[in-house]
């Protein structure tokens, strides 16, 4: 017997693997009762700077870590080994974003029940990071005031897929003629809603509000 | 530029499936790929072809259809399709629609296979 060509459906999620270690991861940092919160932003927004006053100022109180993605160079986790919290380098080799199982390996050694945060630090690009579940509880996206108010609107789908914004080394905002209005807009445009937070890791301006806000998301009941 | 590895992964699926079918030929793979999945068509039909090359199928071709992003107006309840991932706002109404239905879609909807 013989049958010609013949359709099937098939209904399968091409990043149906990482999605399934991403949920894994979820559920594991749920039973530990570690808050993670994933970073991504384009290069030199300034995670880096960001996540290192972000861990000083919780190792105060909390147990706070952080794994941080790279093409290449160690230099990321060395600078924010500073803050005294636990800190992993991923690098990534070529690979442009991280994927839930380099989370899952780096974190082998870690006991989760020991942390209250986890910071994922995403390698700097606005457009893969985007597909790739990582089993965060919230992904933040960072945007300088001096990368220029469209960026949402050029990278609508980064911004979309994340929970909260952050605009950046607003230090500087005077200096680069920040539009403010304009940068709020175009956020807002492209995930309405969404809660926007401006920090000066130079000068710490905001910085209490953001540690404020981080602690309100873990200990706040989630769904 | 991931749609390499995008375009891989699409592949191993369509090897996986066709496997379990006890090793038939794929002909052509279907895709469903949303305004929001974070790839770009261009980029992976370009990567497909390189991609495929190294495969047990190499004259297979890759459909892939657009999925626009629907949202939901919570004024209109009802769903809506936005012309542009620019601005999440109901085309009726002009509210803003942050409720995604669909656009998120990279999912190989359907093989055609040949025994």
């Amino acid at each position: 017997m013989t049958f010609g060509p013949r359709i099937v459906e098939v209904r399968q999620n091409v990043l149906k693997h990482n999605d399934q270690v991403a949920r894994e991861l979820r559920r594991e940092f749920h039973d530990a009762g570690v808050f993670v919160v994933s970073l991504v932003s384009s290069p030199g927004a300034g995670k880096t700077a960001l996540l290192e006053k972000t861990l000083t100022r919780l190792n105060q109180v909390y147990r706070p870590a952080a794994l941080v993605g790279d093409l290449a160079t160690e230099n990321d986790a060395v600078r924010l080994a500073r803050s005294c919290a636990p800190v992993k380098q991923i690098n990534t080799g070529t690979l442009c974003h991280l994927e839930a199982a380099m989370v899952r390996s780096a974190l082998e050694e870690w006991k989760l029940a020991g942390l209250d945060f986890l910071f994922v630090e995403n390698v700097g690009n606005l457009v893969c990071p985007s597909s790739y579940d990582l089993g965060e509880n919230m992904r933040v996206v960072l945007l300088s005031v001096t990368e220029g108010e469209d960026k949402p609107l050029k990278y609508p789908t980064i911004f979309n897929t994340a929970d909260a914004a952050v605009i950046t080394k607003v230090d500087l905002a005077e200096a680069v003629e920040f539009n403010r209005q304009e940068t709020y807009k175009n956020i807002q445009a492209v995930r309405p809603g969404m809660q926007i937070i401006e920090v000066s890791s130079k000068s710490e301006q905001g910085l209490e509000s953001w540690i404020e806000f981080l602690m309100q998301q873990h200990y706040s009941p989630r769904l | 530029m991931h749609e390499l590895s995008i375009a891989m992964s699409v592949l191993e699926l369509a090897e996986e499936e066709a496997d379990r079918r006890g090793g038939v030929g794929v002909r052509t793979i279907y895709l469903k790929l949303g305004a929001l999945s974070g790839v770009d068509k261009q980029a992976l039909l370009s990567a497909y072809e390189l991609a495929v090359e190294q495969t047990q199928f190499a004259d297979c071709q890759l459909i892939i259809e657009d999925i626009p992003t629907t949202v939901y107006c919570s004024k209109c309840e009802a769903e809506r399709t936005i012309p542009s991932i620019q601005l999440f706002e109901c085309p009726e109404c002009g509210t803003p629609a942050s409720d995604v239905v669909r656009g998120r879609e990279l999912q190989v909807s359907a093989l055609e296979l040949s025994e």
